[in-house]
């Protein structure tokens, strides 16, 4: 059963629609990742998820039971916010105790959770530093410590990382998945990074201008992207606009192979999305069967992948990509003529609107 | 304190102490003086012994007390209420607590005898005072708690603290309040230090404060006023520099970040 669910929820701030129309479920013990680009209503949901904002429309379920109209503080969620949030007066310690404190929990239970919570983020030996002696890293734990412990129904977290640097980024986000999973609290996780979405959530709900676009996990959102806008947002690929012509995209002269496009009537427009790690380049001088001639624009080393920047013959301003491992990439250089194929049943196939 | 100093910045700091302690140590000498050639403390003590310089001096603390809560009542929930809620109103409060800048003082007394009409206690005693005064320290009350307010993200620390379940009482004292203290301390002591000062509004509406009874000490009693004078500098002196400290250990506190 859903723990925390969002009908049809609408917010518009001065007549400009903000979020328009949002349904979410999430289950007990998941991590939902909303991912989406800056400004697509992430933030402006969390808030009505925490009850700072309440929706022009809609319901907020918790349990099932309507939660909309109830106060942030009457509600049990906990909240890691993106800017720094750690309450400078008070030290680690009290920080996390604040929660407990003003719920009338006795002292020796505060105490307990603070000292309990602290070791689980990696902090016991900071108890007593006030925020301004911890780095970003350390406020974000102990902010983390402070939202679990009012032992929340839903933990919300908004780009809790998107402040800290790339190596700390990455060690935090995993520690955040294990003590998620330890605590096994249902968890909404906002960020505009998809590295970071798909690698920590159950499911990853993508939004863009006020809409969720597609729900599904990770390898679904990277495999099977439901829209043009999905499809282009998450990881890297050629889109490449033509008409639906039997198992193949016909962009003018030139049919790209993709199974996929016979679902679509004859003729239609549609785009075709490939990814780099499914295209294949050949340098030989005979074409293998099925491979279209391109040349090589430019290569990005990414240590054990090179990608390479691929013009394809025949479609102006083409850019296609394909991942090489980089041993076998030696030969490669911009302006080398090669053959590139692919295997039909990877492209993915979607209506143009 | 490792940089040597050069023999023309050393000459501008004397110059500098001399420019003003000397009337402060002239001041003093002729707060000593007790006619012809002889000198002593008989002014500080007719001074002390005048019941009318310790009424008058617990007038204006009393006035600075009733000043300073009513600021603190009506400016810190407001401030914070425009900072949260109507940060659009914040150019119109600025423009308000500049006002008493603009508007003289004795424009601004003949307006409230004209306008204000109340019950007895307040009207025709020296709380009357309170009014114009609030509205006398308003610019600087209100530039100290500006201060404090931006140096915390008070949003965030509010939504914060409600989500982790406080009211907004608990917000307030648990969380704003003692975030706030340095720039509220700030503002108590500016308020107090004009409060001390301020003449016009006593004078015109015939109230008795401490610096009003200063001026009339000066025309009538002129070695006691000088005494008085010192005195008044000291309290002025004092508050300021309880300003000045309290201001740099919240520096010092922010300043490992
Ligand atoms: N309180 C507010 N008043 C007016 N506009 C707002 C307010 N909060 C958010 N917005 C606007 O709503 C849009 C979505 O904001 P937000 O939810 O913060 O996006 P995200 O978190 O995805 O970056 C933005 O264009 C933002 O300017
Ligand atoms: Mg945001």
């Amino acid at each position: 059963m859903a723990v925390v669910a969002l009908q049809a929820i609408r917010k518009s701030f001065g007549g400009r629609p903000v979020l328009a129309g949002i349904d979410i479920a999430l289950a007990q013990g998941e991590l939902v990742s909303l991912l989406g680009p800056s400004g697509c209503g992430k933030t402006t949901l969390l808030r009505i998820l925490a009850g700072f904002e309440r929706p022009d429309a809609g319901t907020v379920r918790l349990d099932g039971r309507d939660i909309t109209a109830l106060a942030a503080n009457r509600r049990n969620m906990g909240m890691v916010f993106q800017s720094y949030s750690l309450f400078p007066n008070l030290d680690a310690t009290d920080n996390v105790r604040f929660g407990p404190r003003v719920r009338g929990v006795p002292r020796a239970e505060q105490s307990r959770r603070a000292e309990h919570l602290l070791e689980l983020v990696g902090l016991g030996g900071h108890r007593h530093k006030f925020p301004h002696q911890l780095s970003g890293g350390q406020q974000q734990r102990v902010a983390l410590a402070r939202a679990l412990a009012v032992q929340p129904d839903v933990l919300l977290l908004d780009e809790p990382l998107s402040a800290l640097d790339a190596k700390v980024r990455a060690q935090l986000r995993s520690e955040i998945r294990r003590i998620q999973r330890e605590t096994g609290v249902t968890t909404v996780f906002v960020t505009h990074d998809q590295e970071e979405a798909l690698s920590i959530s159950d499911r990853v709900a993508v939004m863009n201008e006020g809409r969720m676009l597609q729900v599904a996990s990770p390898a679904a959102i990277y495999r099977e992207p439901a829209d043009a806008f999905v499809a282009r947002f998450i990881g890297a690929g050629a889109v490449l606009s033509g008409r639906a012509d039997g198992p193949a995209v016909r962009v003018g002269a030139v049919a790209l192979p993709a199974a996929a496009a016979a679902g679509h009537p004859a003729g239609t427009a549609v785009e075709l999305f490939l990814r780099p790690e499914h295209v294949r380049l050949d340098p030989a001088a005979t074409p293998p069967s099925g491979a279209l001639a391109a040349e090589i624009r430019e290569l990005t080393f990414f240590g054990s992948l090179t990608r390479v920047r691929l013009a394809l013959d025949g479609i102006a301003d083409s850019e296609a990509w394909a991942d090489v491992a980089s041993d076998r990439a030696d030969g490669f250089q911009p302006g080398l003529r090669v053959w590139a194929s692919w295997d039909a049943a990877a492209p993915r196939v979607l209506a143009r609107v | 304190m490792s940089a040597r100093l050069g023999p023309v910045a050393v000459l501008a700091i004397v110059l500098g102490i001399v420019f003003f302690l000397t009337p402060l140590i002239v001041t003093f000498a002729f707060s000593l003086w007790e006619g012809g050639d002889r000198y002593g403390f008989a002014a500080y003590r007719s001074l002390v012994g005048d019941p009318d310089l310790w009424a008058s001096l617990l007038l204006s603390l009393r006035l600075a007390a009733e000043t300073m809560l009513l600021g603190m009542v009506l400016l810190v929930p407001s401030m914070i209420f425009v900072h949260l809620k109507a940060p659009g109103l914040k150019p119109l409060f600025e423009f308000i607590a500049a006002l008493p800048f603009v508007v003289p003082a004795i424009a601004l007394v003949a307006g409230l005898s004209a306008l204000y009409t109340g019950p007895a206690w307040l009207i025709g005693t020296p709380n009357y005072l309170v009014i114009p005064y609030f509205f006398l320290a308003l610019p600087y009350a209100y530039r100290a708690i500006d201060v404090g307010l931006s140096a915390i993200d008070v949003r965030t620390l509010t939504d914060a603290a409600h989500s982790l379940g406080a009211g907004w009482g608990q917000v307030f004292r648990l969380v704003l309040l003692p975030n706030l203290s340095t720039a509220l301390l700030g503002a108590t002591l500016l308020t107090l230090t004009i409060v001390m000062g301020e003449f016009t509004f006593a004078s015109v509406l015939l109230f008795k404060t401490f610096a009003v009874y200063i001026n009339d000490t000066g025309s009538s009693k002129v070695t006691e006023a000088a005494a008085l004078s010192l005195l008044s500098f000291v309290i002025t002196w004092a508050a300021m520099l309880g300003v000045l400290l309290t201001g740099r250990n919240t520096t010092d506190l922010g300043g490992t970040h």
